[in-house]
């Protein structure tokens, strides 16, 4: 117990708390006492100004830990939650999704995130007396093919174009299959270099699904690491970036938030209704409207049927406990989340370009988070 | 000057007993130090190879000879990593060396007048203070975009080459060597230069005096003498280039397979394998990169014991 309150008053200290200090001058002494020694009648003392008064409840620290996939979206909600609730503050490692899990496993966080749903052996991994691991979606994702071709602006790939992309097949930009997607365009005879993430991550999950999905001669699988028959590997998603701004003739696969930052041209790809769909949050989300919710919320679109839904999707899960170690903190959590499905977290999702939640899955996720044993008020 | 000073009084007084206490602790401190860097290596040692036992059992030696990297199939094997990281230090050792020792000759010897020649030994040496990120977000930035249209050029007119085999798509195990060999420079540079100071002026003098010219007393007399001096840069050269990993990480292109024995092709490196996959692994894939990294600490150890035996051979006996 102290040693999981010294570990978050660390975590405290080291980043939110600048970052809090900013906003909040007296709130921050009052969280500074709140990490003084473990008993709840301390006197407010260290760093504490006299005219600190403690403020009713103390401040809650709370920290997580993993995917890297969402991180900038989970930052700017923890930041704009925290100025509306002072008394929240979170903390986020973004350490990827398998320390995530792990750290969650380990009880050493108030809560994990993962791009990829929890295994039957990691469930039960987890302490019986956390109880049940529960799996909440966050919010949506999707993987765009950005490339970097003069004189290209809008290159359009189908299904057998970017499968032999992918597999090595297809190697220069004027490839029959290539040309015939693009009338009118120009394409150059360059060589193709495909850019790929060499880190284990989430991105290439979500990527290599749908491939396995979309593409009869993919043998590699689905995964967050994949034998890749070809191409270059870049580490992280700013890896894969640079390396496509750098290399004339390169296409590799990031998230979407990622290349709209960057500036990259992406594809339009073609969908498994044999439409053209340009990566947009619109698009992306239609591929989530409508699905068929597990319990679990493991909702797995590898490859979308939706007419007009851009078909590289997923959903990013919070991992919580049934049983939390501290239910006030499992209280604001819930809270947070839910916060985070209304409008003004929608809006911080569609601004960074991830994708909010349809409304029928966030109401299911909120319903679920009732299930949690949270503190009574 | 040394005839003058005053050798007589700690010869004659009587030492009491707490400056002798204190000498014998320090001794023991300094042993206990010594020890305990010696164990620290070992525990480090024996936790790798527990953490690493289910892979040594499922695949055995087989894992150094398989070039399969296969999370999905849990199948395992570092081939491909262990020539990569073979191939890019040998690279970097080939070009950095004979740069390194012959900086080294020219900042040791008084060719310059010391004014000039300080900042040039400061400026060699801090090379190796730059972060190696730091040559890694330089080298995707500036030195590949540089490198690739000589490397289309080696490719197109010497591809009968095995070396050249490969057309370059941009990173690759060139860039990570020639990389690696500007970060081991300063390393070489550096310690090669002390060896050769740190020949006695005698023999510099004698060789003169004896008619010899500055080239031969270079290469005959302050080189061999100098020779354990260097050796010892050079291995420790080779222990960076094996064990850096951000740089290299960044541009040897991180490809799982052995495609031809082209430096123009991509590959990976032990350690650019560990950085790459050890925060998202899990199970068995987990215990696959720690016999990675074992094989990596005892790739370094065999590199160390044959520089011993190198340099007990060939060192001058003075």
């Amino acid at each position: 117990m102290s040693s999981s309150v010294s570990k978050t008053c660390r975590s405290l200290f080291s980043t939110s708390a600048i970052r809090f200090a900013k906003l909040q001058g007296i709130a921050l002494m009052v969280g500074l006492a709140s990490c003084a020694p473990n008993t709840p009648t301390a006197p407010p003392q260290a760093g504490g100004s006299p005219g600190a008064a403690p403020a009713a409840g103390g401040t809650l620290a709370i920290s997580g830990a993993g995917a890297t996939a969402p991180n900038p979206l989970y930052q700017r909600w923890f930041r704009e939650y925290n100025t509306q609730n002072p008394a929240v503050q979170i903390s986020y490692d973004s350490v990827g999704s398998g320390a995530g899990v792990r750290r969650f496993l380990d009880g050493t966080v108030d809560f994990g995130a993962t791009d990829a749903p929890l295994l039957d052996k990691e469930r039960q991994a987890l302490p019986a007396a956390r109880g049940q691991a529960l799996q909440i979606p966050s919010t949506g994702l999707f993987v765009v093919f950005a490339y970097n071709l003069d004189g290209v602006d809008n290159l359009r790939l189908s299904r057998e174009s970017f499968c032999g992309i992918t597999d090595g097949s297809i190697t220069t930009w004027n490839d029959p299959l290539i040309v015939k997607d693009n009338p009118g365009v120009t394409l150059p005879g360059d060589p193709i270099t495909f850019v790929h993430r060499s880190d284990g991550s989430g991105t290439t999950d979500i990527f290599t699904k749908h491939i396995d999905e979309a593409c009869p001669n993919w043998k590699a699988g689905g995964g967050k690491t994949v034998e890749w028959p070809t191409g270059t590997g870049a580490k992280g998603n700013e890896g894969v970036s640079a390396q496509i701004q750098q290399t004339r003739g390169a296409i590799g696969y990031t998230e979407y938030s990622y290349a709209n930052e960057t500036k990259l041209k992406m594809a339009s790809i073609q969908n498994k209704a044999g439409e053209f769909i340009t990566p947009t949050p619109e698009a992306a989300s239609r591929a989530l409207a409508g699905a068929q919710v597990p319990a679990d919320f493991a909702l797995a679109v590898p490859d979308p049927e939706q007419k007009d839904a851009y078909p590289i999707v997923s959903l990013t899960w919070i991992l919580l406990y049934e049983n939390p170690q501290d239910p006030a903190k499992a209280k604001a959590i819930n809270e947070f989340l839910k916060w985070a499905y209304s409008p003004a977290g929608d809006q911080a999702a569609t601004e960074l370009g991830y994708i909010p939640l349809p409304d029928d899955l966030s109401s299911k996720a909120a319903t679920a988070l009732d299930t949690i044993k949270v503190a009574a008020n | 000057m040394a005839l003058t000073t005053d050798h007589s009084s700690p010869m004659n007084r009587q030492r009491s007993g707490f400056a002798r206490s204190l000498d014998s602790g320090f001794v023991w401190g300094t042993a206990a130090v010594a020890i305990a860097v010696g164990l620290l290596l070992a525990v480090i040692a024996l936790q790798v190879g527990e953490d690493a036992l289910p892979a040594i059992q499922k695949f055995g030696l087989g894992f150094l000879v398989s070039s399969r990297w296969s999370v999905i199939d849990g199948e395992f094997g570092a081939l491909t990593q262990i020539y990569g990281t073979i191939v890019t230090s040998l690279i970097a050792l080939f070009l950095a060396v004979p740069i390194g020792v012959g900086i080294a000759i020219f900042l040791s010897e008084d060719f310059l007048p010391p004014r000039i020649k300080q900042p040039i030994v400061f400026l060699v040496e801090l090379l190796a203070a730059i972060p190696s990120v730091v040559y890694g977000i330089w080298g995707i930035f500036v030195l590949i975009p540089i490198l690739r249209p000589f490397g289309i050029w080696l490719h197109e007119t010497l591809g009968w080459i095995p070396l050249f085999a490969t057309a370059p798509a941009g990173p690759g195990i060139y860039a990570a060597g020639l990389v690696l060999a500007i970060m081991i420079l300063p390393i070489i540079a550096a310690i090669s230069r002390d060896a050769m100071v740190a020949v006695p002026a005698e023999l510099r003098q004698a060789a003169y005096g004896l008619g010899a010219t500055r080239w031969e007393t270079i290469f005959q007399i302050l080189l061999p003498a100098g020779f354990s001096g260097i050796a010892g840069g050079v291995m420790l050269a080779l222990g960076r280039a094996m064990g850096e990993t951000m740089a290299v990480t960044m541009l040897i292109g991180n490809a799982n397979t052995i495609d031809s024995f082209s430096i123009l092709s991509q590959g990976s490196t032990v350690a650019s394998l560990l950085a790459n996959q050890f925060a998202e692994a899990g199970g068995l894939q987990i215990s696959a990169l720690m016999y990675a990294a074992l094989v990596l600490f005892a790739l370094t150890l065999v590199v160390n014991i044959l520089a011993e035996i190198v340099v007990r051979r060939f060192s001058l006996k003075l």
